[in-house]
């Protein structure tokens, strides 16, 4: 981590989640249902990226994302990277990862599905990862992730 | 393969299952006679009893009750519940909320894994293996699940395949895909004529006339896909046709006297198959 990107807006603690696809960040503030918290958030859409070209930040004052938080988000953009913050210094870095088994967040896209008919909580494995493809457990039918809504 | 090897001791009267004393709910939410009548057969051949439920006309869930209700509620009274329901997923969401074994018995388009586990035992039956075969499967590929199914469950045997269907009735994608991520062969082809000679098994499904928008789509391909006695001129000794049933003109009566139709066989292994399923899913004894 370079320090003067830090620089621009330096958060003192909290979780900075850098290398956002770019255009994805508000749907991964929607995900960590970041509209709703107390805390301050810095949101960047289409920032320069050495790395990507184009990127997505946000960053998060006073909150800590958990591994499975950061792991929903790889659905949406499996090359986010998370850096956690305490007073002012980067104390923890990882890399976001597709995790085998996705429980919850996805709707089923067939409507013909018992997770939609009878309201039962979805569950996903993850069927491909380039491109991400995902299947359901229930009705057995595999989506790319662009198919697919999500519940957060 | 246990399933398999249960369903031969079975039909060899090596083992006879005792299912006595105990109850099989069969809840056809998706009417199906045939099946329904395989598995009540199976049942009563283990000795066992059996409840049917069929449609949902008779039950609460036109009042409103929810599946997972219903069945909660008869799983009180059973030992083991077979279903069939039109919702996907249905059979699997059932047996992960009940403490009694569940068969799914077919669910909307997903599965009919008991059709599969048969298809597979007369495969067996017939060519003494299930490596290394030919097989061709001709008609509605597309929305026949048997068809799905047993192309995956033959794809651990090394099976080279041939796919007969029109145009927009093709085995789907998602099969073909997991196929070649296996590294099996296979071909799709308009005209199943020319590969005769070289299939042990071919199987058969029905197309619908109305999976057609136009008429005379249907009438210029439906001869393609009828199998009569002039098709089995050169086929191999071991040869054999197989159908889900019910049929409706895809093969003519005519084969039906021949030694390479079998599929009244077919249903009768239905049965077998079924008794090992119920006598694996209860652990009966023997
Ligand atoms: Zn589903």
């Amino acid at each position: 981590m370079k320090k003067d990107k830090l620089k621009v807006d330096p958060i003192k603690n909290g979780t900075v989640i850098d290398h956002i696809t770019a255009g994805k960040a508000l749907q991964v503030a929607e995900i960590l249902n970041i509209s709703s918290s107390e805390t301050e958030v810095m949101v960047g859409i289409n920032l320069f990226s050495q790395k990507m070209g184009k990127k997505d930040i946000i960053k998060i004052e006073n909150r800590e994302i958990t591994q499975e938080e950061a792991n929903s988000i790889a659905l949406i953009s499996p090359t986010a990277s998370l850096i956690f913050i305490n007073d002012y210094e980067v104390v923890k870095k990882y890399t976001v990862e597709i995790p085998q088994e996705i429980k919850r967040h996805i709707i089923c896209p067939n409507t013909n599905c018992i997770t939609n008919v009878e309201g039962v909580k979805t569950k996903f494995t993850l069927a491909g990862k380039s491109p991400i493809e995902v299947k359901c457990s229930y009705c057995e039918k595999k989506y790319s992730i662009e198919e697919v809504k999500f519940r957060f | 393969m246990e399933l398999l090897d249960l369903a031969t001791r079975i039909e060899s009267r090596n083992i006879v299952p005792d299912m006595r004393g105990k109850l099989a709910a069969l809840l056809f939410f998706e009417p199906s006679t045939r099946t329904h009548f395989s598995f009540d057969t199976a049942v009563k051949r283990l000795g066992g009893n059996s409840l049917t439920m069929t449609g949902t006309g008779n039950t609460s869930a036109q009042k409103g009750e929810t599946l997972s209700d219903t069945l909660k509620t008869i799983s009180q009274y059973a030992d083991l519940i077979v279903m069939r329901h039109v919702v996907e997923g249905a059979a699997r969401f059932a047996s992960e909320i009940l403490d009694i074994p569940v068969v799914n018995a077919g669910d909307g388009t997903n599965q009919h894994p008991s059709q599969a586990m048969l298809d597979l035992y007369s495969i067996q039956k017939t060519q003494g293996k299930l490596e290394n075969l030919t097989v061709g499967m001709v008609g509605d590929l597309r929305l026949g699940r048997t068809v799905h199914s047993l192309a995956q469950a033959l794809s651990d045997f090394n099976p080279k395949f041939y796919f007969a269907s029109p145009g927009h009735l093709q085995m789907p994608r998602y099969i073909k895909d997991e196929l070649r991520q296996k590294g099996i062969i296979f071909e799709e082809i308009q005209d199943i004529k020319p590969v005769m000679p070289e299939l042990d098994i071919m199987y058969v499904t029905r197309i619908q006339k109305e999976r057609f928008a136009v008429l005379e789509d249907y009438l210029k391909l439906k001869d393609s896909y009828i199998i009569t006695k002039k098709f089995l001129k050169n086929v191999k000794s071991n040869f054999k046709m197989m159908h889900p049933l019910p049929r409706v003109n895809e093969i003519t009566k005519e084969v039906d006297d021949t030694p390479y139709a079998y599929y009244f066989q077919q249903a009768k292994n239905g049965v077998f198959m079924r008794q090992a399923i119920i006598t694996k899913l209860l652990k009966l004894n023997w």
